[in-house]
């Protein structure tokens, strides 16, 4: 049960966070709840000489709404606290799902937003929602900072695009238009606990006269990472919404899938219920979009 | 590694110990400060055994790094009591209603029941359920955890009432 050997450091400042990283690059991670960190090190999968605490800063654990800006998640915001927010509750309810249920309770209030993200997984619970409403990420090193779309973000399974000196400062997550409605729906072996089998987000908005003006679909742990799926907004953008199309999108998303056959479902199955799933996010995402709510 | 000097608020009582930075949370509360109520089961976070109250709210001591734990607040199942006439309703109400078998998951439990209640006083069955979801125990089939859970609400609303 011994983790590895590693020198420890708690800045409280995000620069002097950053020069750390840039001092310790070559063998250096970031903790912040460590519920993947540790478990990777336990492991012998990672075994970086220097662990840099961003547990301290508390610019970083900021979660900030406004009506022109949107939401601002701090790379060290808790899953918990996120999705307790009530701006969250009420504009982004499929990014509040994933925090409501996502592993347990305790890695819920240990574990951050940017972490899941950061660590990559190909089912990361919270990549989906965050996919569909056009989030973008703030990355940022000692002395600069670049803004990335978090649909280009991932590369592969556990991988990313950031540097070894970089981290996530922040999540960007754009304000949501009237009419619209978003939703995310998942299945996994266990209904507790586990990291989902297969999980599908949506998005849609409806113009005045009733066509859909904004569409996103989004998958997760049927690819090696999470993914937009930009046929599905190619077929649903400009149309009337309705279960026929519904039903169309869902069989296209559901070839778009790449799943494989592990420990928790077969491929057959996760290609299965992605289109089941899909047909029911969508409907789920309209009514809500009726319904006048944002 | 050299070891950091932190200090440990326990149950309201301040340990200061010298840890070096790779031991966990729970390590040190069992092996540093002789608090063995807090169990290690997965070792993983999946389990629950290892559940404390880490600044008022449940986390798994057994992936927390006690260097991180400096100054902060902690309480664990020795918390709950000072002593064994005079046990915390959520303890009572497990005794009473048979909830405990081989006990080992109880800890553990009792902490993520605690942090339940501080968030909602009143839980259904459903919301029960879902706050011990971070929670296994082999032995019991969970009802009469449930039913304890539920007993301990009741119990503790009247308390705050009177």
């Amino acid at each position: 049960m011994d983790l590895p050997r590693f020198e420890h450091h708690q800045p409280k400042m995000t620069e002097e966070l950053l020069e750390l990283l840039a001092a310790h690059s070559d063998s250096a991670k970031i903790v912040a709840g460590g519920t993947d960190l540790l478990l990777k090190m336990r492991a012998g999968m990672m075994n970086p000489e220097h662990l840099i605490s961003i547990n301290q800063v508390e610019a970083l654990h900021r979660i900030d709404y406004d009506d022109s800006k949107g939401l601002v998640i701090g790379g060290a915001a808790r899953i918990n606290d996120v999705g307790q927010q009530p701006d969250v509750r009420r504009y982004y309810p499929g990014l509040t799902y994933a925090c409501d249920v996502m592993a347990t309770v305790q890695v819920r209030n240990m574990a951050t937003v940017a972490g899941n993200l950061a660590n990559a997984a190909p089912s990361a619970d919270c990549a989906a929602p965050l996919l569909v409403h056009d989030t973008e990420l703030v990355l940022a090193q000692s002395g600069s900072t670049r803004q990335v779309k978090l649909h280009e973000y991932f590369t592969g399974p556990g991988m990313t695009i950031m540097e070894p000196r970089e981290i996530i400062a922040s999540i960007l997550v754009p304000p949501v238009p009237e009419r619209c409605g978003s939703t995310y729906l998942r299945l996994s072996a266990r209904s507790k606990v586990d990291i989902v089998a297969v999980s599908v987000a949506g998005l849609l908005t409806l113009g005045a006269s009733g066509e859909i003006t904004t569409a996103r679909v989004a998958l997760a742990a049927v690819a090696p990472i999470p993914m937009l799926v930009p046929q599905a907004s190619e077929m649903l953008v400009g149309q009337k919404p309705s279960e026929p199309l519904f039903a169309e999108v869902a069989a296209v998303v559901k070839e778009a899938s790449k799943p494989i056959d592990d420990v928790r479902a077969t491929a057959a199955y996760r290609r299965g219920m992605v289109e089941v799933l899909t047909r029911r996010v969508l409907a789920e995402c309209l009514a809500k979009a009726e319904g006048g709510d944002k | 590694m050299a070891k950091q000097e932190i200090e440990l608020v326990v149950n309201g009582d301040h340990y200061f110990v010298a840890v070096e930075p790779h031991r966990t949370l729970v390590e040190v509360l069992r092996e540093d400060l002789n608090l063995t109520g807090t169990k290690v089961g997965c070792g993983e976070g999946d389990c629950g055994a290892c559940t404390v109250l880490l600044g008022g709210r449940s986390i798994s001591s057994c992936l927390t790094l006690a260097v991180e734990c400096h100054q902060k607040e902690i309480t664990t199942i020795e918390g709950l009591t000072t002593s064994p006439d005079d046990l915390h309703p959520i303890q009572q109400a497990f005794l009473e209603k048979g909830a405990v078998q081989c006990g080992f998951c109880t800890p553990g439990m009792i902490m993520s029941t605690q942090n339940l209640l501080n968030q909602n006083g009143e839980p259904s069955e459903e919301q029960i359920r879902q706050g011990l979801s971070g929670n296994l125990c082999r032995c019991t089939g969970y009802t009469k955890i449930v039913d304890a859970v539920q007993l301990a609400a009741d119990r503790m609303v009247t308390q705050k009432e009177d």
